[in-house]
């Protein structure tokens, strides 16, 4: 029947599978299949860049057009992964440099990129259109001028939450004068200041500009300026938000706001002078996405605005919005899909604010539509949870964490477990879950019999025992991201699940008693796992076997171990020798 | 092979929602502190594990050491990583909170501050301000408006506060929608700022609080009566 069936029409055909699990699926049905698979597809997703190496990758497709990496591991993010650690983009730019030179896309989450990568991205591919950089570190702005002066047919430039070595705000006027197919800058990380009159020119002369973030620099009165530039805006994100109340600075700015009649997106609002927030009412109820988690300002205000947005999709916003924000909330943005709302002071015990799980219930029963949640509060209940998990049966996304540790439920005082339970059982589209307050192993029970969707699952300072990880390792078909803080979980069930981490594309276990040996013999039983501990203390070559690790990170790989890792990772029983440092 | 089924509590196998019993060893006597759970965490363990106690004892030996390291930061912020904020949004927001923090930090160890909270309405939250590191109104009015961005100077007199000697500029001031600081003294009345020489007012201001000038219009009479005792 194969040899019937031309090439071209399954090769038509598989065009129009753009996941890439579905298009792995399809390498999987035979020879044919997978050959075809692997000279059509031209984007790449790589979720670990050290489960492959780009040799593998190059050799496997030898025509791609779009790459996308993901570095370190999501703790990073909160700091638990140490300086060092690796995710080094270089070596790849290296590689997919000889092998693509007609590459258009990158992008990059958590890695490590400096400006000799982002040089020589910039002079090797000549049709270079997408640079997304996404919590990424390690450059400079000099970085970003290589790209701006190199890049003729450069479409987007997205850099999201990066820390970069800001040396000054020049790297903008290096996009030459001919420059004018940018569609998207996002530049709101960066903190120095870029020459207003360049931004002005690029604005002008890039007709398909459709998102533009500006930086903290761009002030509040020269705002009005850019958007008459740019009223085919669509994603728009505003500079520091400040200034004193003018009424020509303000009607000016409502009129040019009114004007954007594509206007679906709004973020930045920093320091924001509440004065000013009107002048987007007229848009109001344009806006899908609105991101006030920078507007440091009072219920009233934030409410004010959020009333207005009937159509609102995204909300992310400060707990300064408060239980009576999200109330309002609840009844005017009854298209609500995702809401996160950000602590405001996350390291102080008590604040003055009514942020609770009522803001949350309230959300919930309003808004059917709701599909992920993101929230940071004080307190909890477990009637509150199953309240939520009832009036949102359709959710895939829920992350909730109560700034407290191991927090019971505020009005009971009993863990937090039949709550979450309930969660897990009524929402079976669940595919991300963080959790947080007291949960013992109960919770990991449910989870284990009830989150057969479960993609990611994220826990701290829960549980009592291995059984706990045991129900989790062994419950959830398809668990592919575990991450693990502070939890009383060892070896056990670990290693009585060691072929399921083969399934997985990670585990992160800090701060939990997994022991040396545990780790080595994981590493040695486990060919096509690397098995890292992270462990920086200094007697660590005298610490017995049968002592837990600091850290260890465990994922699956066909790369082998890695050659890049500095002294405090050890690569475990990769070797005769029973424990592999490569510094 | 691992007997985990052994090890289980006597956990209920009953569905979220329903009558529950709670494990005694769970139940919690009061709202948990962090070193409390990280010990009863520790006291279940060594009861579950019957099954091979003495490695347990080794592990619960090193992993204790660890342990106590965890149970010892009483502030939240020495817990790394906890809340789970990004560096990003913590750097952004820290801007914000800064200089609170580093006044918090004196007010501890100093001895000679005089530390008073400072409130406008509108603004979203508090301000500390030690009087004693200014000598005059005028210094205080300009700390201020750096904090506030919004408490312009607008129409005060000479000594850049409120003007007691001219009661119609006074009065102009009061019924405008401008800010003027009114503070709170040791007899807990409030008062506006500027009625007493500057060290008397160090001495009394408990608290201080920018209001719009029309809200502060129910204090004009102190100060409308001082101002006629000295004309």
């Amino acid at each position: 029947m194969t040899s019937s069936f031309p090439e071209e029409v399954l090769e038509h055909v598989l065009s129009f599978l753009t996941s890439q699990t579905d298009r792995n699926a399809v390498s999987l049905v035979c020879k044919t299949w997978y050959e075809t698979d692997r000279w059509c597809r031209n984007r790449i997703f790589v979720g670990n860049c050290y489960a492959v190496n780009p040799r593998i990758l190059i050799r496997r497709f030898p025509d791609v057009k779009s790459i996308e990496l993901k570095g370190k591991p999501h703790f990073a993010d909160f700091n638990l992964v140490p300086e060092g650690w690796g995710g080094y983009v270089y070596p790849w730019v290296v590689e997919l440099a000889r092998a693509y030179p007609s590459l258009e896309e990158i992008r990059l989450k958590r890695m490590v990129v400096t400006d000799e990568s982002l040089e020589m991205v910039a002079k090797s591919f000549n049709n270079f259109k997408v640079l997304v950089l996404s919590s990424c570190e390690g450059f400079s702005t000099d970085g970003l001028a290589a790209i701006a002066a190199n890049c003729r047919n450069l479409r987007v430039l997205d850099l999201r939450e990066c820390e970069v070595e800001d040396l000054s705000g020049h790297w903008l006027s290096h996009f030459p004068d001919s420059f004018t197919s940018l569609e998207s800058l996002n530049m709101a990380c960066l903190v120095s200041e870029v020459s207003f009159s360049a931004l002005e020119r690029l604005v002008a002369r890039s007709p398909n500009l459709k998102t533009l973030k500006l930086n903290r620099t761009v002030p509040l009165e020269k705002l009005s300026t850019l958007l008459k530039r740019a009223p085919q805006l669509v994603d728009f994100g505003t500079g520091a938000y400040s200034a004193e109340f003018r009424p020509d600075v303000y009607s000016s700015l409502a009129g040019v706001f009114s004007a954007c009649k594509n206007l679906k997106s709004l973020s930045g609002f920093w320091d924001v002078t509440p004065a000013y927030l009107p002048v987007i009412n007229n848009v109001c109820s344009q806006l899908t996405s609105l991101n006030l988690s920078y507007a440091t300002t009072q219920s009233p205000d934030l409410t004010k605005i959020v009333s207005q947005c009937c159509n609102l999709q995204r909300l992310v916003v400060l707990d300064y919005i408060e239980d009576t924000g999200l109330n309002t909330v609840s009844l005017s943005c009854k298209d609500l899909r995702e809401l996160v709302v950000f602590p405001s002071d996350p390291f102080i015990g008590d604040v003055d604010v009514q942020l609770t799980e009522h803001g949350l219930v309230a959300v919930s029963e309003g808004c059917s539509k709701l599909h992920s949640i993101l929230y940071f509060c004080r307190q909890m209940s477990n009637s509150a949870l199953i309240q939520i998990s009832k009036n949102c049966p359709n959710l895939t996304c829920f992350r909730l964490c109560i700034i407290e540790p191991r927090a019971p439920d505020y009005q009971t005082l009993e863990p937090l477990d039949t709550g979450f339970g309930s969660i897990v059982q009524n929402c079976q589209h669940l595919t991300r879950l963080s959790m947080s307050g007291l949960l013992t192993d109960r919770v990991f029970e449910y989870i284990g019999t009830y989150a057969k969707n479960l993609d990611m699952l994220s826990i701290a300072f829960a549980g009592d025992s291995d059984l706990g990880l045991h129900y989790v390792l062994s419950g959830c078909d398809r668990l592919r991201k575990l991450e693990i803080r502070d939890c009383p979980f060892g070896d056990k069930a670990l290693l009585a699940n060691a072929s399921k981490l083969e399934r997985m594309r990670s585990l992160w276990m800090s701060s939990c008693l997994v022991s040396f040996g545990a780790c080595k013999l994981l590493g040695r039983k486990m060919p096509g796992l690397n098995v890292e501990v992270i462990d920086e203390r200094e007697n660590v070559n005298s610490i017995p076997e049968y002592a837990p690790v600091e850290k260890v990170y465990i994922y699956r790989t066909v790369s082998g171990q890695r050659f890049d890792a500095p002294d405090f990772v050890r690569i475990m029983g990769k070797d005769k020798d029973a424990v592999y440092n490569l510094s | 092979m691992m007997h985990l089924k052994e090890t289980e509590l006597c956990l209920g196998l009953g569905l979220p929602g329903s009558c529950e019993q709670t494990d005694t060893a769970l139940k919690a006597t009061g709202k948990r502190g962090f070193s409390e759970t990280v010990d009863l965490m520790l006291n279940l363990q060594t009861k579950d594990q019957s099954s091979s106690v003495d490695m347990n004892d080794k592990k619960l030996q090193s992993s204790t050491k660890n342990n106590k390291d965890l149970t010892k930061p009483p502030a939240k912020a020495q817990v790394v990583g906890w809340p789970p904020v990004r560096n990003y949004r913590k750097n952004v927001m820290a801007q914000k909170s800064n200089t609170e923090e580093t006044e918090k930090a004196v007010a501890g160890g100093g001895s000679a501050a005089s530390f008073v909270k400072v409130s406008m309405d509108g603004a979203p939250y508090l301000r500390k301000v030690d009087l004693k590191l200014y000598e005059s109104y005028q210094q205080l009015s300009d700390a201020l408006a750096k904090m506030f961005s919004s408490f312009t100077m607008g129409n005060y007199g000479s000594q850049g506060m409120i003007d007691f000697m001219n009661e119609s500029k006074l009065m102009d001031l009061l019924n405008s929608s401008e800010y003027v600081p009114s503070y709170e003294d040791k007899d807990g009345d409030w008062m506006l700022v500027g009625d007493v020489p500057w060290q008397m007012f160090v001495d009394s201001c408990k608290r201080l609080r920018i209001m719009k000038g029309s809200d502060a219009i129910g204090l004009a009479p102190r100060a409308m009566e001082k101002c006629k005792n000295r004309s």
